[in-house]
């Protein structure tokens, strides 16, 4: 009993266990693989080695708009894409991606960054 | 005596995953169980023909999202010996270190279903909070908690740092210290009621039926696929953890123990860890067969992988450790065990089904 009042006003007074997590986020690891960005897009040559290596394909690279697409609900976050740019465009960010309501604007939104021209607007 | 049919499954409360058993049943006790399966398949092995060599790795992660370690081990391990190549000895540390992680985070689940399925919750939220630990460590070390992405053909593809040795020593102290806190679950008068004598499998009956891991280990069968020394294994002292007592205590009691055993394979590989490269690049072709066998947590994982010389496979066959120990657990549940203890019954052999059916 003694040890059992011990536990109850240690828990009383402790800090919460639990984070209330959309408001209040962990700060991702080093080195984690959240999510995955175009970062310096100003450098990329659209070599097509990113998309070419994506194992399920979530990259398209548009050589004469130039400008690349990610389809965020076919990443699989491993990370190959940016060990395979020659000229490290890609980032992987260490926060995952926020839950999206639809998929199909969800994936239209994320086609990203450009390089020259904007992309139309969707 | 009248007969009566109970469906168990697949959606059960306490089964974490799709498996159902139609159990025949006299008063309360079951005569005969008939296991049905096959409810989330997905044609994984037909994929791998499809796809790259290489992307693979990825796709077997996905076989299973509790054991991603094992089974991208042994499908590289495969693919390596085709292509006549072997990982550096720094990688196979790695994966070795890799493996273990996965197996005390599968094993602290499994006595936290274990406990759920008793009716024990906060022995569930106690063994699920000190997992989170471990899949922390296991996101630092590889970038994720789940799916580690941290094998490549001819090696792994990401290395340890010194730091990252010395948190996972951290780490493991923690772990060590906190499992000791809930040991005494161990020795507890309701969860020896049960679970000692429930779902008894003798060592003829797991040898007849080949169960494989900690099923058949607590059956007394010493039987580890880690001695044959794959990987880092044959550096590392170890005995196979084996005990007598042939019913879901036993099976309780082997888990346990290779808990504890798996933290020190870890500190013995920190020791050890020799420096150097971690990737054996190579182009040569994928050509004939090869079998590759891992102890993963629930036993011994199989993978068959035939080349034909060209860019992709012709033929990738994955064989599961829970796929083995379904035909025990039907011989365990046909004794006539009660109906309430067919819960603690199956989940005492640690059913993964997502990946039994791929
Ligand atoms: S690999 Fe890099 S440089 Fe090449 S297209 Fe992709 S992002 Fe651009
Ligand atoms: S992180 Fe992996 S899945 Fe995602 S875009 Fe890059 S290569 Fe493709």
């Amino acid at each position: 009993m003694p040890g059992m009042l011990k536990i109850i006003f240690g828990n009383l007074f402790k800090k919460r266990a639990t984070r209330l997590y959309p408001f209040e986020k962990r700060a991702p690891f080093e080195n984690a693989r959240g999510s995955m960005d175009f970062a310096h897009m100003e450098n990329c040559i659209f070599c097509n080695l990113c998309a070419k290596n994506c194992p399920p394909k979530a990259i398209t690279v548009d050589r004469a708009n130039k400008r690349n697409a990610l389809d965020p609900l076919r990443c699989i976050q491993c990370g190959v894409c940016a060990e395979a740019c020659p000229k490290k465009v890609i980032e992987m960010r260490g926060q995952y991606n926020e839950p999206c309501y639809a998929k199909r604007t969800h994936v239209a939104a994320q086609v990203v960054k450009c390089a020259q021209t904007p992309p139309e607007q969707k | 005596m009248v007969k009566s049919t109970i469906t168990f499954g697949p959606q059960h409360p306490v089964f974490p995953e799709p498996i159902q058993f139609i159990l025949k049943v006299v008063d309360e006790k079951v005569v005969l169980a008939e296991p049905q399966i096959g409810y989330v398949h997905r044609g994984i092995e037909k994929a791998f023909e499809l796809n790259d060599p290489k992307d693979n790795i990825f796709l077997a992660e996905r076989i299973c999202g509790i054991c991603p370690a094992p089974h991208t081990t042994a499908y590289v391990r495969g693919v390596e010996s085709l292509m006549g190549i072997e990982a550096p000895p720094r990688a196979k540390y790695i994966r070795t270190i890799m493996n273990e992680l996965n197996r005390i985070h599968s094993h602290i689940l499994w006595a936290g279903l274990l406990g759920d399925a008793i009716g024990f919750e906060s022995y569930f939220m106690q063994t699920w909070n000190y997992r989170e630990k471990v899949l922390d460590a296991i996101e630092k070390i590889s970038g994720h908690r789940v799916t580690y992405a941290m094998n490549a053909i001819g090696g792994v593809r990401r290395d340890m740092t010194n730091e990252q040795l010395r948190g996972l020593e951290k780490t493991m102290d923690y772990v060590e210290s906190s499992l000791e806190n809930i040991e005494d679950v161990m020795k507890d008068y309701t969860i020896k009621k049960r679970t000692q004598g429930i779902g008894i499998l003798t060592e003829e009956e797991a040898r007849r039926d080949g169960a494989v891991g900690p099923t058949a280990r607590a059956s007394g069968i010493s039987q580890d696929l880690r001695t044959s020394g794959y990987d880092a294994y044959g550096d590392l002292k170890f005995e196979p953890v084996v005990v007598n007592n042939c019913d879901s205590y036993g099976r309780f009691a082997v888990r346990w123990q290779e808990l504890k055993q798996s933290i020190d394979l870890i500190r013995q590989c920190i020791v050890k860890m020799p420096s150097g490269e971690i990737l054996t690049k190579s182009n040569n072709p994928m050509n004939g067969e090869a079998i590759s066998r891992v102890e993963a947590p629930r036993g011994e994982l199989f993978y068959y992988i035939k080349g034909n010389g060209s860019k992709k496979l012709e033929r990738v066959k994955v064989r599961t450790p829970t796929f083995a120990n379904i035909i025990p657990t039907v011989t365990m549940l046909s004794k006539g065990c009660q109906v309430a203890d067919v819960s603690v019954i199956v989940l005492s052999m640690d059913p993964c089904i997502s990946c039994t059916e791929r």
